[in-house]
């Protein structure tokens, strides 16, 4: 239980074209405890996509360690599973076929062989379903869902293979703030149920205090890690809490270094600026 | 209680205003009863613009026969000419044509379209090829292959495949990256993202691009019967230029295009069967 099961150690990532070449991550360490929910927030193009594309197995670093239970990265694998923003789920397949995905693919065939397995694996995607509360919806397509019920559907559909790692990359970002509300106190029970670690990316600071256990913040130019806190708030979490004196005091400090970090606070300068020459 | 008032009066006045605005909404929808009558309308249209025309005298029939006569010429056609024999033919030469183009393009567009080294090596080969005029090969084409069937199904070929290979490509390439990179987290091969989730997603792409290119394989059969045919609906339309058998000419022209028609209408009615799951 003491050991991490993902060790990053000075790791950087460099896009290079011919032209000029963007250091997306510079001297990333981070260590990342069994069942953590950490989350990633910080101004947009610091990296946060990058370095979870980067766990995923979609791309590779440039330099550094990433250690997976001791384990160098090689690739995507079965013990970590990705939530993307959108566009992710089969429009073809139904959200019980698009949950059961997995299933037909050789990794996941190779390790069911008995009919206790076929049943197991069975049962697995009913419980998702009814966990994410789409029951009612297993024979529909995604096309005729709502985009937070499509979420859920992405999100089943990671967790069938009963994954180590979940990565999630801004998974709410395209839906409604009521919707989202539903999402966290939903994906907050998975976590506690299906004891998984995730790491979670969102650019939301408040959705990143409420969901995360510890917040990673990140700040660009180079990509790096500004920050690391713990958050103050008990492992059980309610909505009221986002009211509490230390969950708005935490905000107010994440935002802050957000704006000294992201740029946008010369913009904001110059936009005051303006409005004083115009009230003149 | 702050619900507006509901006069009977408004209602009355606002309803057909708001009727009209939809209709010509841009993008707007139209019931499917509006699309058919709107469509037979601009069908009939000029149907009846040239019976007018014709049956008022304004046109020397040798020029331009009225719709009655075209009409017993195509009764006349079919019971003393073998019009039956003659779309035998040209269906055959324009499917055979089609079909060979498929299915090489197919295979070929897909690879293209997922492999970028493939995509960079016959690119620029399919494009220059795609801009010399399929006609211009017929003396090639007669000296190569011969007079026999396959010349006509090779012309046709010619102006069909290398337009549909390149649209195949952009079909395979238009699959959302974020669909792949999630069956690449479930740990699908390369051959199983290619079957499972590239193909299956391209699917009504590929139906669209087979539709459009049928169409402009028609377009090359009289291209094709040039090549020393002695049957066929295009051979048929090129020897009544010779008799001056104007009522002949526009019977084969309108006999094409009424079968491109139903095969277009074939191709939309399998797409709509097919792919009942797609946003309409
Ligand atoms: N495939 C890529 N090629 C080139 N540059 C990239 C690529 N992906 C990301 N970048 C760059 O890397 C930086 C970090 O991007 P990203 O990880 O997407 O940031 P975030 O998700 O925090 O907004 C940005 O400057 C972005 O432009
Ligand atoms: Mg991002």
């Amino acid at each position: 239980m003491d050991k991490p099961c993902i060790s990053i150690r000075q790791v950087g990532k460099q896009f290079g074209t011919r032209t000029q070449t963007i250091e997306a991550l510079r001297g990333v360490n981070l260590e990342v405890m069994p069942n953590e929910f950490i989350t990633f927030v910080g101004a947009s193009g610091c990296g946060k996509s990058t370095l979870l594309r980067i766990l995923a197995g979609l791309e590779t670093h440039t330099s550094g360690d990433i250690l997976l239970r001791d384990q160098p990265i090689d690739g995507p694998g079965v013990d970590r599973a990705m939530v993307f923003q959108h566009y992710s789920l089969y429009p073809w397949l139904t959200v019980m076929k698009n949950i059961q995905f997995s299933r037909s693919l050789k990794v996941t065939m190779d390790s069911i062989q008995t009919q206790g397995d076929v049943e197991r694996a069975s049962g697995r995607a009913d419980a998702l379903l009814n966990l994410m509360g789409l029951n009612a919806f297993a024979d529909a397509y995604p096309n005729q869902l709502s985009g937070g019920m499509q979420q859920r559907v992405a999100i089943a559909r990671a967790l069938m293979p009963r994954p180590d790692i979940l990565l999630m990359d801004e998974p709410f970002g395209a839906l409604d703030a009521q919707t989202r509300e539903v999402m966290h106190d939903l994906i907050r029970h998975v976590h506690r149920l299906e004891k998984t670690t995730i790491l979670f990316v969102t650019h939301d600071v408040e959705e990143a205090i409420y969901l995360g256990s510890r917040i990673v913040l990140m700040a660009p130019r180079p990509g790096r890690i500004e920050n690391i806190y713990d958050v103050p708030l008990p492992a059980e979490r309610n909505q009221d809490m986002k009211l509490e004196p230390a969950f708005i005091e935490l905000k107010r400090e994440i935002l802050s270094r957000i704006r000294e970090t992201s740029g946008v606070q010369t913009d904001l300068d110059q936009l005051s600026r303006l409005t004083q020459g115009a009230d003149k | 209680m702050n619900a507006p008032l509901q006069l009977p009066g408004t209602q009355a006045v606002d309803k057909p205003v708001r009727r009209r605005a939809r209709i010509w909404r841009i993008r707007g929808e139209l019931s499917s009863r509006t699309v058919v009558i709107l469509g037979a309308i601009g069908l009939c249209a000029p149907f009846l613009a040239w019976w007018l025309y014709t049956a008022l005298g304004f046109a020397d029939p040798i020029f331009m026969p009225g719709p009655g006569a075209v009409l017993e010429r195509i009764w006349h056609w079919w019971n003393n000419e073998g019009l039956l024999d003659d779309i035998g033919i040209s269906v055959y030469r324009v499917m055979a044509a089609f079909v060979i183009s498929a299915v090489i393009a197919l295979p070929m567009g897909l690879y293209m379209g997922t492999y970028r080294p493939v995509q960079a090596t016959l690119e620029p080969l399919i494009d220059f090829i795609r801009y010399m005029p399929a006609v211009a090969f017929i003396p090639l084409v007669m000296l190569w292959v011969g007079i026999d069937e396959s010349s006509k199904i090779l012309i046709i070929f010619i102006g069909t495949f290398f337009q549909m290979v390149l649209m195949v490509t952009e079909d395979v390439r238009r699959v959302p990256m974020a669909q792949i990179e999630a069956a690449q987290t479930m740990g699908a091969t390369r051959g199983e993202i290619i079957k499972l989730v590239i193909l299956p997603s391209a699917r009504p792409a590929l139906l669209d691009t087979l539709r459009i290119t049928v169409g402009w394989a028609w377009t090359y059969l009289v291209v094709a019967e040039l090549v020393a045919a002695n049957s066929g609906l295009g051979y048929a339309i090129l020897r009544a230029q010779r008799y001056m058998h104007t009522d002949k000419i526009f019977a084969g022209i309108l006999l094409i295009g009424l079968i491109g028609l139903l095969t277009d209408q074939a191709f939309r009615w399998i797409g709509r069967r097919a792919f009942h799951w797609q946003k309409r």
